[in-house]
């Protein structure tokens, strides 16, 4: 289980997240949604890592711990951007082994045997040799899904899962995102589109922007 | 016919002075690169890193290096920091001045290059637990000497040509021995095959160049 209390994030002056608390149970999907700058992205943020919390505290599993400094390799929390990020110097297969085998001390053998593993569970067996450059978007946001479940991650987020792609693809994500759910994957999805956040959400977080004046 | 004769007759006596020029460029571009390439990628890295004071204290030294002629640089190494008691070879001179002349012009390629790699590199490489220098190993290295490539090969052809000037502190090299056959001799074709000896070795150090970028190119 995930937990924020008052947590709080500015930017310079401008006061990003304000006193906000979330609660994540195992195996759930969280919604977060709001209007565009309200800090969705910036709570994600947070949560993975990437961002330092100005205030408040964040605990997984009954434990504090500070997710920017946090190595530990068994409260890994995954993420799939919003651009993917796939590292477009690799295969496919590298670029899932990569973190695998230098952060989780994975042989090769073992590392490539659990993501050809993920990549038949994804639909993209063939595809382990090509580079990022020659997937589709839908392709791309698989790859970056396999890369981040082959860290075995405590939590999966995902930054706005379906913007980059043709909306005839917001149920390939959503089946995704249901599969990994039934699997017990405890999942965070920013979002901006409603009805996909009911379609896929156990719980919804309303964000909204702060008032600008700080 | 006679006269085309003896000018054959004449190259081949004076190619073995020109062979020992060509090996004295050689060396000192060989060894200019292997220890500039690395040090460039360093100061490089500190150039664009979040510490200030790094990025001044490495901001100054490549003013420096680029804000003064590379003649002048030879001649302080040479004759200049004896006065402060550190004495260099002729030869061991010319290399330090070449590797931290052009180390100055690599860094400031290798900051472009960084800064051209997108931050969410970074971020999904913390994600995934890499830490700093796996990630400037395995992700961003390997794009930014792609994006680099031209630029380091044109520095490096600068290099070859660069090399001549170490005449002035009494080295050596190619161009040198081309002119003191022409002074001795009284005629330009040392000169013509000391140019003939730069074309050659640019030639080869172009098709170096583009295999490295074919190397690259499978993936874009």
């Amino acid at each position: 289980m995930l937990e924020l209390k008052a947590i709080s994030k500015r930017y310079g002056r401008r006061l990003i997240l304000d006193q906000l608390d979330l609660t994540v149970k195992d195996g759930e999907v969280l919604a977060i949604v709001g209007p565009s700058g309200a800090g969705k992205t910036t709570l994600l943020r947070c949560i993975s890592g990437l961002e330092r919390i100005d205030g408040g505290q964040i605990s997984l599993d009954g434990q504090v711990f500070d997710p920017y400094d946090n190595q530990d390799k068994d409260s890994v929390i995954g993420v799939v951007f919003q651009d993917f990020q796939l590292f477009p110097n690799l295969s496919v297969l590298d670029n899932i082994t990569l973190a695998p085998m230098l952060a989780l001390k994975l042989g090769k053998a073992e590392a490539e045997k659990q993501a050809r593993a993920l990549l038949k569970r994804l639909a993209l067996t063939g595809k382990e040799a090509l580079y990022p450059y020659q997937l589709s978007g839908g392709q791309k946001q698989r790859v970056a899904l396999a890369r981040a479940l082959a860290m075995k991650p405590k939590i999966l987020c995902y930054d706005e899962p379906t913007s980059a792609l043709d909306p005839d693809l917001r149920q390939e994500v959503e089946k995704l995102i249901l599969g990994l759910k039934a699997d017990g994957m405890t999942q965070i999805v920013v979002t901006h589109d409603l009805e996909f956040a009911e379609n896929i959400a156990d719980a919804v977080k309303h964000v909204d922007a702060l008032p600008e004046a700080q | 016919m006679d006269v085309l004769a003896s000018q054959w007759h004449y190259a081949w006596q004076i190619m073995p002075s020109l062979f020992d020029g060509i090996k004295m460029t050689l060396s000192l571009f060989f060894f200019t690169l292997i220890g500039s390439i690395p040090l460039g990628i360093i100061v490089g890295l500190g150039r664009a890193s979040k510490f200030k004071p790094i990025r001044n204290i490495l901001g100054i030294y490549v003013w420096i290096m680029r804000g003064t002629p590379l003649l002048l640089q030879l001649i302080f190494v040479f004759y200049g920091l004896p006065i402060v008691g550190i004495v260099f070879q002729r030869y061991d001179a010319a290399l330090f001045a070449f590797i931290i002349n052009y180390a100055a012009y690599f860094a400031e390629i290798f900051r472009g290059g960084l800064q051209s790699i997108d931050r969410g590199q970074y971020e999904s490489a913390k994600v995934l637990r890499l830490t700093y220098w796996q990630t400037i190993k395995k992700i961003v290295l390997p794009q930014v000497m792609k994006i680099v490539l031209p630029s380091i090969g044109n520095e490096v052809i600068n290099l070859v040509k660069d090399s001549s000037l170490v005449y002035v502190i009494g080295l050596g090299d190619l161009l040198r021995a081309g002119n003191v056959a022409t002074a001795r001799d009284v005629t330009l074709l040392p000169l013509v095959l000391v140019g003939i000896g730069y074309l050659l070795l640019t030639a080869i150090l172009t098709l170096i160049q583009h295999k490295v970028e074919q190397h690259y190119s499978y993936y874009k």
